[in-house]
């Protein structure tokens, strides 16, 4: 870095250059949508118990009629996607919490969220597949 | 080993147990077997989508007794999961704070975790037993 680039830089008021880091303004958004997406997730989670629970003794042909339904896919798709959004929230605390080494902690992060874009991708996909299939 | 050398406060052997406590690492302990439970989920889906050879094989293996004694664990994590969060919500609205509600709510979410569960299997027992 040049001299000039730092009397550059120096011209900055520090407010400015201090303004934007840290979690002061994206931070919130981490708690808030852990709480929107447990909010869906009282209504979802209820129903997708209650969806199972009817599913008891269902052979192969009732469950796939069950889930075909269009209510039943849209909100197992909902269910789905919800959860492993807020899953990848709260791992991402609990990661944060408890692991003190730099790179094990970005390590586990990254790939708590890639398996669960895969989890959710594939449970879509499958539903997806159930509710088209005649 | 550890980036940081931060002195570190005493842990949990030091604190006599108390519910608060023990509603709060639940809390954390249920979040994180659910998150390993979705597993079952994805698989559960992926079976039916697959045909019925595959998804007959799936039953037979969350209808085992192996199976079914994951899945009581599963579902008792899940009811607890949802009345602690649901009891969170309450108290993230700022309502609940004071120490006696406190350990009161957080016996309620102990509670009825337990009653969800036993009811949930009771009406699965009488039904004849899953899968």
């Amino acid at each position: 870095m040049s001299a000039k680039d730092i009397a550059i830089k120096d011209q900055r008021n520090p407010l400015k250059v201090a303004r934007g880091l840290g979690s002061s303004q994206s931070g919130v958004s981490h708690w808030w949508t852990q709480r929107v997406t447990a909010a869906a997730l009282v209504l979802l989670g209820v129903w997708f118990v209650v969806f199972v629970l009817c599913m008891l003794h269902a052979d192969y042909a009732a469950a796939h009629a069950a889930v075909a339904k269009p209510w039943n896919a849209l909100l197992l798709i909902a269910f789905v996607l919800t959860m492993f959004w807020h899953a990848v929230l709260g791992l991402q605390v609990v990661v944060e919490d408890y692991v003190h080494t730099r790179w094990k902690e970005v390590v586990l992060l990254v790939a708590i969220k890639f398996l669960a874009v895969l989890g959710a991708l594939a449970s879509v996909l499958a539903v997806l597949r159930i509710a088209l299939t005649p | 080993m550890a980036d940081t050398q931060r002195p570190t406060s005493p842990h949990l052997q030091i604190y006599r147990w108390q519910v608060q406590m023990v509603s709060s690492i639940l809390h954390r302990a249920t979040g994180i077997a659910l998150a390993v439970g979705s597993v079952v989920v994805i698989c559960g889906l992926l079976q039916l989508a697959a045909g019925e050879d595959s998804f007959n094989r799936f039953k037979s293996i969350i209808g085992s007794p192996v199976g079914m004694l994951l899945l009581i664990g599963w579902s008792w994590a899940l009811f607890y999961h949802l009345c602690n969060g649901i009891r969170h919500l309450i108290q993230d609205a700022g309502a609940g704070y004071a120490i006696p509600q406190f350990v009161r709510s957080s016996w309620l979410s102990v509670a009825g975790s337990i009653v969800l569960t036993v009811l949930v299997w009771t009406y699965v027992l009488m039904a004849g037993g899953a899968a």
